[in-house]
Parts: C-alpha cells; structure tokens; sequence
C-alpha cells in the first residue's frame, strides 16, 4: 500500500476553522460574529488564535457585525463578518449597500448555508444574496479551499471595491480535512478612504455608483470564468452528458463518477458569477447538462428558460435531483443512472426518534411549568416564542409555545397577536436573542401601550450554539428594560428556581391581565455554561 | 479503498471524540482523512452522528454513501441500529450494550439486542468496562477499542491518539483511558490460547 506522508504542516481542520486562519493570514485587523449554526466556530477559532492587536467580537447582531466591518473596510485595513444563512438577512440592509460603496481595505462575509436545516428554520441559499447585491461569490468544496478562498477572496475584494461573500454549506463548515497553510501576509496600515462621495450613498452619488457595479458585472464574470477555482473539462469520451458541479456538489460527483464507465465533460464552477461563455463551451459540447449544486437550483435557473432549447438540463427543478434538502453521494448517484446500491436493512423494529431536548437541569424547564400552570384554565392564548434552546419548549413534554420564525420574531407577533385581539398575548425570549433583535419590537409595545407579556428567560449564555457569553451582563437588562419604558410596577426580575415556580406562575397571571406592556426576567445560569465555567476554573 | 465509519451516539457521550481519536491515529498513518460532525441543536440530549472516510487515496465526499460503511460504531444500540442502511453487506457493526433511555417510546431492550446479533453485530458493555477502568465517561474509548480490532489501523497509533487526546488532562486520565482501549480491544480480539 502506497502511503504518502501529508507534509507536515497540515492539519485536520473544520472548514469554518480554514476560513479563520485563512483570515488571520491574510492580515486582518478586525472580526465581527453573532453566533449562529454552522458559522459559530469561524468566530470561536478567531478569538483564539488571532494575534494580539486583531479585534475579533462577538456583535449584538449580524448587522451590527456587518457594518463595523465596513468601517474597518473605509479605514482601509481588512475585515472579516461571519455569520449563518439567516443572519445575512438581519444584516441585508448594510450588505446591499455595502456593494456600491467603495470597499478600501478587504471586506469578506463568510456565510454558511445549512441545507438540510439541521439548525435552522429554512434553507435559503446565500448564492442569491450575493447575485442580489451584484457581487463575487467563492464557494470552498474543501477545508483546504475554504482557507485559500479566504485568502484570496481579500485580494478580489480590493481589486474591484466590492465585498466578496465566501459561501459555506454545513458540510465544509462542519466536515475536517486536511488544511496546509501558506505564510502570513502583513496586516494593512491605517489608509482612510479619501473620496468621501464614494461612501455617502445620497441619490446622486447611489446612482454613479451603481452605474458603476452594474458596468462592472462583465469583468467580475471573466474574472470568475478565469479563476483558479472554475474548472472546464471537455472530454471526448462521451458527447451525451455535461456535468456542472458547483461547491460540494463536485465532491458528491466525483464519488461516483468512477462508476459510470466514461468521463463526461465537466465544468466545476467556484466563484462566481456564473460565466456564461464556460457554459456555452460545455454546451457546445453535449447534448445535456446536469447541475449538481448544493442548495437552491441557482446555476440550473441560469440555463433551464421558459423557452425550449435544445438542451436538455437537469438538476433539482427539473426533478433530476431531489428539489429540497441536502445532497448526499446517493441522490447524485441516482441522478447520474447508476445502480442503486443495496445491503441490510433494519426489519422488525421501528426506531424511536430521539430528538434534542432541554438539558438535566436546564433554568428553562422551571420556565415552562410555571408558563403552562399560568396559563391553565384559560380559554384563548397565544405564546409567541422564539430561536434558541427554548425552541424546545415546543416539544414533549411542555408544548408551551406556538411559535418559532426568526430572531425577535416573538415580541414583534405577540403585539400584532394582542392588535389583532387575542389575548393573553406572551413572548418567551431568550437574553440574547431579546438583544440580539428583540428591543426594537418591545418599543413599539410600549409606544401604543400594547398589552403584552414578554418572558426573558436570562440564562447568561447563548445556548444553542455552544454557550458563548452573552453580550451584556443580565444585570444589564433590568434598566434597560426601565429606560425602554416599562413601567416599574410591571417589570419583574425573578431567579428562578424549584422553589419559586408558584411565585412565577402568580407574577405571569397578574401581568397577563395589565392592559399594558409588561416584562418578566427570570434569571438563572444555563446549566452548561456552569459546568464549562466550573471545569475552566478547575483546570 | 476508502474506509467508511460511521459513529453514532446521544449527546454528550462523546462521539466527537471518538473520531477524532480514529482520525488522528490514521492521520500519524499518512491517510487521507474526512470527518463530518454534528454541532449545534442536535447536540441537546438527541441522536448526534459523526462520520469518519479514511483512505490511502484522495476522499471525494464528505458523506458516506448508503450500504458502503466498513463499520459502524455505536455509543448506544439503537443509535447505531439508526444508521445500518449506511453498512456494506461485509461491514461491522459494533456498539455499546447500554440504552440512553430518554425517550418514552424506547424499545425493550432485549429486542434491540437481539436485533443486533441478528446482523451480526457485536455488543461490548462500555459502560461496565469504563467504570471498572476507573470512569464511566471513558465508555467512548471502550468503544474505539473494541473497534480497534476491525479498523485499518495500527494498535500503536491508536493509543498514541488516545495518550494525545487526553494529555492535557493528566496521567492518570490518560491512564484510564488507555485501560478502556485495552479492555475494549480484548473484548473484540479473538481469544488467544
């Protein structure tokens, strides 16, 4: 057996761990990150190996993160946001605009896409985003990728004036391999951008400014076509089938491409926009095309019209490829014709599902006991809830809450719920999540007077991602909550335990009745963040 | 020849760690390596799998294709039943005899067990193991000897990877740890004379 040594120097890394160092090595100077499955270990490996002098925070939220980078970008030194899929919705506002401005030092956005939704709430696919703001896009299929690409996703970032979005999928984020790194480059100096009415996006200047990316669209395209990362091979061996891979969908490809026997023509695109005149040369070539991309049918729309040609093109629209969910190596290898494989099957026994649940000990379990024994004998309600552990509160054994969309969401539909005229109308928010984007919403609660009851679960941490410290202390939210305008009389702080569940239960009560808006914080630890912050003492 | 092992567990047993103990040693090996992990709400108390490729030759997946596995690798019988479809007709399937019951529909436990011998699967009691070795948390390190037996592997390298993994915690951690291995390892070896 031929075994070659891997060179030294590399090292078994998670792709959201490549884009850090890939960032480090490029020399940036400033980091920005809410937490967020898969993104959250971008951040968590910057924090840790950044050098001293390198800012790297956790934000309030993703458009926070976002346009603090872009103030770094005008100060002319390069700066790095990372976030999951949703969170660029949070920070779309900063990101489309962002795309006209005159970006000085390297601005990247690292963003990770979870097809599948192993831990979100949809499956939105950020390759549009980045074709909606008239941007480049690189998408690693590889941790090895994912840290060049972050490299080099610096240097086109400053070569046209333009943010650049590296796309990840939860399977580079969150999949190892091998990873060798290249020396660092120096961190930029200090060079503010000096044409002010490049940056102050007032209609005259917006409208040259966008004339000016639009114009831009062609080089960005040759660019991509001539990048490293897009790759066409045209082969002789088989006129029928043209392949496009796009990300990891070249990986699930070449597990199977062994199999079929011949060597189609292929083109695998990296960066983006996509180029037309590569497609056309595949064209050219075959007779049909098959798109193998992770996510939504974005390269497959580019091709497949409303008008026939004389193409057939295949992929997730044309049902090729399942339309929704992750791919995996067998939905490819169905799509390529090959054999399904077959083995033992499990006959006889149906599998319990196991599905996440609160943790031993978990503050929240007290929470929803008290909720649900509030809300006991009352004919209508409505519990709006929100993203985080407390999500689970929806399964057994609580069924508490009613509803989960998007970060603040909760408070934002108890008011229209309590507008529409169901009440008692609650929001149970977590304390990161409530500053994350859930101040906003309570300011119009208490601006129409809107009777509402918001439960704070503050549990210091945010959960769900790996107990990452909440952004301000708890002891933050009580005058915060006061200076926003809640009534004195109807804001509570209660630590809750065992004990105080019937003290609880009777406070939701009295303010389930307030005509007005009304806030309840129930304070304890989360039970992991203990045991981390224990052991961290310990060692 | 691309060796698929798919690891399998609840929460907080430890699954992370055992492939990065497996992919560590073949990473000493000079193999090529791909890990997928599980992070995130699925860690909560519920089904996390992790898999591990592991290969002489370039990986092109991360995912382990259906009814290819070599192996695998239970830290609870029926999380790794959970995931057979993943096994090749000549694959193993080994796991951890003890239930992680924090389900209300969990099947009896006999069943589970006899499906597992059905298959020709192997059911090592980690957690008994573990205990007698000085902790019941090194149940996982049980297992990746117990898998030992059946992975392209060198002991050497394996026990290197454990000793690595649990330096940073001490000796007698890793002393523990290296007895689990050992124990597990001797479970699944066939019996010498």
């Amino acid at each position: 057996m031929l075994q070659i040594s891997p060179p030294a120097t590399s090292r078994l890394l998670l792709g959201d761990e490549a884009v850090a160092l890939g960032a480090i090595d490029a020399g940036i100077s400033a980091a920005y990150s809410y937490p967020g499955t898969p993104a959250t270990e971008i951040m968590e490996t910057l924090m840790g190996a950044a050098p001293d002098g390198v800012v790297a925070h956790w934000t309030a939220n993703e458009k926070t993160a976002y346009e603090a980078a872009l103030g770094v970008s005008m100060a002319g030194r390069r700066a790095l946001v990372a976030m999951k899929h949703v969170g660029l919705n949070v920070a779309a506002d900063p990101f489309m605009s962002s795309a006209l401005v005159a970006i000085a030092g390297g601005l990247v956005v690292a963003v990770a896409d979870d097809p599948g939704m192993h831990s979100s709430q949809n499956e939105q696919d950020s390759r549009f985003l980045a074709d909606f703001a008239r941007i480049v896009c690189l998408e690693p299929a590889s941790s090895q990728e994912a840290y060049e690409m972050t490299r080099e996703a610096f240097e086109v970032s400053e070569r046209f004036g333009i943010p650049v979005l590296l796309r990840l999928v939860t399977r580079i984020a969150h999949s190892r391999s091998p990873v060798t790194t290249a020396p660092p480059r120096p961190t930029p100096p200090l060079d503010k951008a000096d044409r002010p009415q490049d940056w102050i996006l007032i209609p005259g200047n917006a409208r040259r400014l966008w004339h000016g990316l639009v114009a831009l669209q062609p080089e960005l395209e040759a660019w991509a076509a001539s990048s490293s990362h897009t790759m066409l091979t045209l082969s002789d061996d088989d006129r029928g089938l043209g392949v496009i891979t796009a990300g990891i969908g070249r990986n699930h490809y070449l597990e199977n491409g062994a199999d079929l026997g011949y060597t189609p023509s292929h083109l695998h695109l990296g960066a983006y926009p996509v180029s037309a005149k590569l497609i056309r040369n595949l064209a050219d070539h075959v007779e049909q095309l098959l798109v193998i991309e992770e996510g939504y049918p974005f390269v497959e729309r580019r091709l497949a019209g409303v008008l026939p040609t004389r193409w057939d093109v295949l992929g997730r629209d044309s049902g090729t490829l399942p339309a929704d969910g992750e791919l995996t190596p067998d939905t490819v290898r169905a799509a390529l014709g090959l054999p399904v494989r077959t083995g033992i099957d499990l006959t006889g026994m149906v599998l319990p599902g196991r599905p996440p649940q609160l943790c031993k000990g978990c503050p929240h379990e007290e929470s929803f006991e008290a909720l649900l024994a509030a809300l006991a004998g009352i004919d209508q309600s409505v519990v709006m809830s929100d993203i985080g552990c407390y999500a689970l509160g929806a399964l057994p054994p609580y069924q508490a809450i009613e509803s989960c969309v998007c970060m603040g969401a909760s408070i934002g539909m108890a008011k229209g719920a309590a507008d529409a005229g169901l009440r008692p109308s609650l929001a149970v928010i977590g304390d990161s999540t409530f500053l994350h984007s859930g101040i906003t919403p309570l300011m119009d609660a208490v601006a129409h007077r809107t009777p509402i009851t918001v439960l704070i679960l503050d549990n210091g941490t945010v959960g769900m991602t790996g107990q990452q410290p909440t952004l301000l202390p708890g002891s933050s939210l009580e005058p915060l909550l006061a200076g926003l305008g809640i009534e004195p009389d109807h804001l509570h702080v209660i630590e809750i335990t065992r004990q105080r569940v019937t003290e609880l239960t009777a406070l939701l009560r009295a303010e389930m009745d307030h005509p007005g808006p009304s806030v309840i914080v129930a304070v304890r630890e989360c039970v992991e963040a203990r045991k981390d912050r224990r052991q961290g003492t310990a060692s | 020849m691309t060796s698929d092992i798919v690891i399998a567990g609840v929460g907080g047993q430890g699954v992370l760690s055992v492939a990065a103990i497996i992919a560590r040693a073949a990473r000493a090996e000079g193999l090529e390596v791909k890990q997928t992990e599980v992070h995130g709400m699925a860690q909560r108390g519920g089904a996390v799998q992790a898999t591990l490729r592991i290969s002489p030759q370039p990986i092109a997946s991360e995912l382990v294709p259906r009814h290819t596995a070599a192996m695998i690798l239970g830290l609870e019988p029926v999380e790794a039943l959970r995931y057979l479809e993943y096994l090749s007709p000549d694959g193993v399937l080994i796991t951890a005899a003890e239930p992680v019951t924090n389900v209300t529909d969990y099947p009896p436990l006999a069943e589970v067990h006899a499906v597992v011998r059905r298959i020709g699967g192997h059911l090592v009691e980690a957690f008994r193991l573990a205990k007698e070795c000085g902790s019941p948390r090194a149940a996982n390190v049980v297992m990746v000897g117990a898998a030992s037996v059946h992975l392209p592997l060198a002991v050497g390298s394996l026990e290197a990877a454990v000793t690595e993994a649990f330096i940073a915690k001490g000796e007698r951690v890793v002393g523990i740890n290296l007895a689990a291995f050992r124990a597990g390892r001797a479970i699944l070896s066939p019996a010498t004379p």
